[in-house]
């Protein structure tokens, strides 16, 4: 067992976990975080992203006390109270989703996408980046459309964003 | 949000949950006092089980129990059934092989589950079942289904002589010898249709609780259709009465056919939840779910297509060999008959077609309906000889098809089916001008400037689905009905809920069967709930697959609507003191025909439940209505896809640029959401095309068991598609449905197969047509080119 401490989309937490956790495991089975799923055993389906210090990872191949003294933000810390985050809006507005399992980790993807390489998208770059993001529903046809929209809207009031992100 | 209409673009409710992570999976269910189960498999394909020794692992810290097929049969649990009898050509009927949940006496294929540990932590379940030990005695496999028939073959189950469950046969054998014998030009194809691991994102999983007060279960199952999965596990499985067990499917992340099943897992889960009087909790693992899921497809075919003088179709002949897999699945029978050979008359006037088909048993994970489900196999076969048969008779591939098209309807087709409407020409048009088919010509000449290879290729499909007549499916075999069920609460304050027994895992049904109803009723969508996925709530239902909750899920609440709307009337009439013939329904309000006397919907609704204006024995109290729509026929949508690629003959590398397609749907109640239905289903069929394909070695073992080795589409392999409708209204339900959830893996393959193998100039590349099978096909038909 080994004692972990680490930031939660803003909330304080403490624990003591088998080492062998990993990541989206305290997430989802001590913090009752459910939005972040597990969806493969090879790291490659992308459904476990969350951010990490501002940076995207899979927390299905990282260790709960690799997060030691952390800033993690998961899906359910992206909308600021009753409002949603540009992303989550334009997945909506898209119909980027069908069955939404793929979905929190295509959003936390995306947000990192935008922060990496900016507002203006082009569908060439998305594709290659969501390499690591798997859909089996949704072909990434509305993906792509959503998250090129998305990145635009993140342009616009990002004080705001920045702050919860 | 408002009052919705049919045809809109309306945005979807249940994406509000999952955006912010709020989705319930069954994954994510937690019950107190839960425990959690990890299943041992074989890791052999074929196998007696001499001992099971589970001491080491029961003695481990934190375990509870460790069971084996041997305590389940104790318990008089019984055997996974398939449900379609099947009968060959002789009249027996299908050799199915007993099927125990957990594994009795041997094992059939690598994954098979064989005993369980249910332990109080994931960690501890896992540790303790690399401790139980079993004692195997390896026994030769067979994976081949071809040579699953050969003498030497090892014989996998003793019911089945040369592993053959049936051989089957659809049309006249002796009329298609005729029209061959006639014909003036014959062309032949082998192909293999690959084996496909379904893949959704969730992988299954159950959680099983036990109420010991009331002596009652209840289940959450990654189900596509909860209250078949109740009625087998309690009539044929045996764990409960049926009215002792009550089964949930919440949030379901995706199905294809994979999740239709009832499965080892959930019954075994059941059952130590009873046992244990706690809860039990199994998720699965990718790595389980690519060796427990239902495959799909694995066909091995040899076709012959016969032209006469004017290139009109005279006769079609197919053999084909379906791998079953390990054990008949529930309904894989029929995958291969009835939802196959049926649909091999594709968009034409064929007069004869005669179609054999064998099922066998290899030692490979069970095979079942996975997204088109046979009718991919079918478009495959036809679409492929047709564009095959234009470029060896020197004809344009859209123009042979033009000459053969059904044009005059309803349509009786050689294979059972009456095509009941349809205008192929006009999806086949649309399709080319989308497509620009016309500037093919020029598009090639400049890839060929930059050395690169460019095809392009057809598929005009037609598939049956909105499964289906209950008597069709009865008298064909089929054990149980095609119908569905909706009951529409109306609440005291004008609010309604829908009950359905449809399911959603992705198709949007909280969002369309709600703009139903809020178009009909002409009340705001946000007043309009879709309750559906548990058998507590929803009486019945068939569930949601073949492309079937369009036209039977809304036509059964079209008829719950009727009736609601009837009684509504009624009330009116009383309040509005006229005659029940006067009173008019429409944007929500009921008006004396003639006057402006009216009242709304609200109004009307409070009266009916305070039932204070009328006599309760003439009129019920109350607004609460339920319907069974039973289809009167298969619906069919048809289409053409045409995809373009340009193939790097170095590499052999595909790239698709463009791929179009047009479909007819019947009426559409949601755009947004049709299309995006296209999509996925593209992009599946695309997958099966270029990239997927389960691969066993000789001794079984799944070769692609993991994402790493088996491809899955992603982003950057998939193109932007070009997607528009044509319509023909369905003249076999009241809203003119038929159904879109299947057409994209139906008629994907056949297009991107007829693109390539024209850019190369081959007859044939298989699928996967990854760079490697490419780049050989290429160098077998330009040897020259190769040695570049």
């Amino acid at each position: 067992m080994v004692a972990v401490s680490m930031t939660v989309n803003g909330k304080p937490v403490t624990a003591d976990v088998n080492s062998r956790t990993l990541l989206v495991q305290y997430l989802r089975e001590s913090l009752r975080l459910t939005g972040t799923h597990v969806g493969c055993d090879t790291s490659q389906c992308g459904a476990c992203v969350v951010h990490v210090n501002g940076r995207a990872i899979k927390s299905c191949t990282f260790f709960a006390f690799q997060a030691e003294g952390a800033n993690v933000l998961t899906i359910e810390g992206l909308a600021t109270g009753d409002r949603l985050h540009p992303m989550q809006e334009a997945f909506r507005e898209n119909h980027a989703l069908q069955c939404g399992f793929c979905t929190p980790g295509m959003i936390m993807a995306a947000v990192d996408l935008v922060h990496r390489k900016g507002h203006d998208l082009d569908e060439h770059t998305i594709r290659e980046e969501l390499d690591g993001n798997l859909c089996r529903c949704t072909g990434y046809h509305n993906i792509v459309k959503a998250i090129a929209a998305g990145a635009r809207a993140m342009s616009a009031g990002s004080t705001t964003q920045k702050a919860a992100e | 949000m408002s009052v919705t209409q049919i045809g809109a673009a309306v945005r979807r409710k249940e994406d509000q949950r999952f955006i912010t992570g709020k989705g319930r999976y069954t994954a994510d269910i937690s019950r107190p006092g839960q425990s959690h189960a990890y299943f041992v498999r074989s890791p052999h394909a074929h196998a007696k089980i001499k001992r099971i020794d589970t001491a080491a692992a029961a003695a481990l810290p934190g375990v509870l129990l460790v069971a084996t097929g041997a305590d389940l049969a104790a318990e008089k649990i019984g055997n996974l059934v398939c449900g379609w009898m099947i009968h060959s050509k002789d009249g027996s009927p299908m050799k199915m092989a007993p099927c125990p949940p957990l594994a009795v006496g041997k094992v059939c294929y690598v994954g098979e589950p064989l005993a369980v540990v249910i332990a109080e932590t994931m960690i501890q379940a896992r540790d303790a079942a690399e401790k139980v030990n079993v004692d195997y005695e390896v026994l030769p496999a067979v994976v081949d289904p071809v040579k699953a028939q050969t003498p030497d073959a090892a014989q996998i189950h003793e019911i089945a002589p040369r592993n053959t469950i049936y051989q089957w046969h659809l049309g006249d054998a002796s009329a298609i010898e005729t029209a061959f014998a006639s014909a003036k030009h014959v062309t032949k194809l082998d192909f293999i249709n690959n084996r496909l691991v379904p893949n959704s994102m969730e992988p299954r999983a159950a959680v099983a609780e036990y109420d010991s007060g009331t002596d009652t279960l209840t289940l959450w199952t990654t189900s596509q259709n909860p209250h078949v999965a109740r009625l087998v596990l309690t009539a044929f499985i045996g764990i409960a009465p049926e009215h002792k067990l009550r089964v949930i499917a919440p949030d379901v992340g995706g199905g294809f056919g994979s999740k239709i099943y009832i499965y080892p897992e959930e019954i075994t889960a059941l059952w130590a939840a009873r046992r244990l009087e706690r809860p039990v909790k199994w998720v699965g693992d990718r790595s389980e779910a690519f060796v427990t899921d239902a495959h799909g497809r694995d066909h091995v075919t040899h076709a012959e297509m016969a032209f006469d003088a004017d290139h009109k179709i005279v006769g079609l002949r197919v053999k084909t060999i379906a791998n079953l897999g390990g054990y008949m699945s529930l309904f894989s029978s029929a995958v291969p008959t009835y939802l196959y050979a049926t649909l091999l008359s594709g968009q034409y006037t064929i007069p004869t077609i005669y179609c054999e088909v064998d099922a066998v048993y290899t030692n490979t994970v069970p095979v079942d309906a996975y997204r088109g489900a046979g009718r991919p196999e079918a478009t495959f076969v036809v679409e492929r000889l047709v564009e095959v048969g234009a470029r060896e008779m020197g004809i344009d591939p859209a123009e042979l098809r033009r000459r053969n098209f059904i044009k005059a309807f309803p349509y009786q087709t050689a294979v059972v089916l009456t095509y009941d409407v349809g205008d192929y020409d006009a999806s086949l048009k649309k399709a080319m001008e989308l497509a620009d088919y016309k500037g093919f010509a020029k598009r090639k000449k400049e890839s060929a400037r930059r050395g690169k290879l460019r095809g392009i290729g057809f598929s005009t499909y037609i598939e049956a689905c909105g499964i289906a007549p209950s008597q069709a499916v009865g008298s064909l075999g089929g054990g149980v009905g095609g119908w569905e069920s909706a009951e529409i609460r109306v609440n005291p304050t004008g609010s309604v809920e829908v009950l359905t027994g449809s399911h959603s895992h992705g198709q949007g049904h909280e969002t369309t069967f709600a703009q139903l109803v809020s178009s009909r009723l002409g009340i705001p969508i946000e007043n309009v709930s879709v309750i559906h996925g548990d058998t507590d709530k929803v009486q019945f239902g068939m569930g949601t697959y073949g492309s079937r909750s369009g036209a039977v899920g809304m036509s059964a609440i079209v008829k719950a609507l009727d009736k609601v709307e009837a009684k509504a009337k009624k009330v009116a009439s009383h309040l509005l003191e006229a005659a029940e013939g006067d009173i008019v329904f429409k944007d929500g309000k009921f008006t004396v025909a003639g006057t402006d006397k009216s009242i709304d919907w609200g109004g009307v609704v409070f009266n009916a439940y305070i039932a204070h204006k009328f006599s309760g024995q003439e009129l019920e109290p109350g607004l609460k209505e339920g319907a069974f729509y039973d289809p009167i026929n298969f619906t069919f949508p048809a289409g053409c896809h045409i995809c373009e690629v340009e193939v790097d003959p170095e590499t052999g590398e595909t790239q698709i640029v463009s791929f179009t397609a047009v479909d007819d749907f019947g009426v559409v109640i949601n755009p947004m959401i049709v299309e995006g239905q296209v999509h996925g289903g593209v992009a599946q069929g695309i997958g099966q095309a270029l990239l997927e394909g389960a691969v066993y070695d000789n001794d079984g073992q799944l070769v692609t068991g993991s994402f790493m080795d088996y491809t899955m589409p992603r982003a950057n392999v998939l193109p932007t598609l070009k997607v528009d409708t044509t319509m023909t209204k369905c003249p076999s339900n009241p809203l003119g449905i038929k159904g879109c959830g299947e057409a994209g893996a139906i008629a994907a393959p056949a297009a991107v197969i007829n693109a390539i193998t024209d850019a190369v100039g081959t007859e044939s590349v298989a699928m996967p047509a990854t760079s490697a099978t490419v780049w050989a096909a290429i160098k077998q038909a330009n040897p020259a080119r190769a040695a570049e």
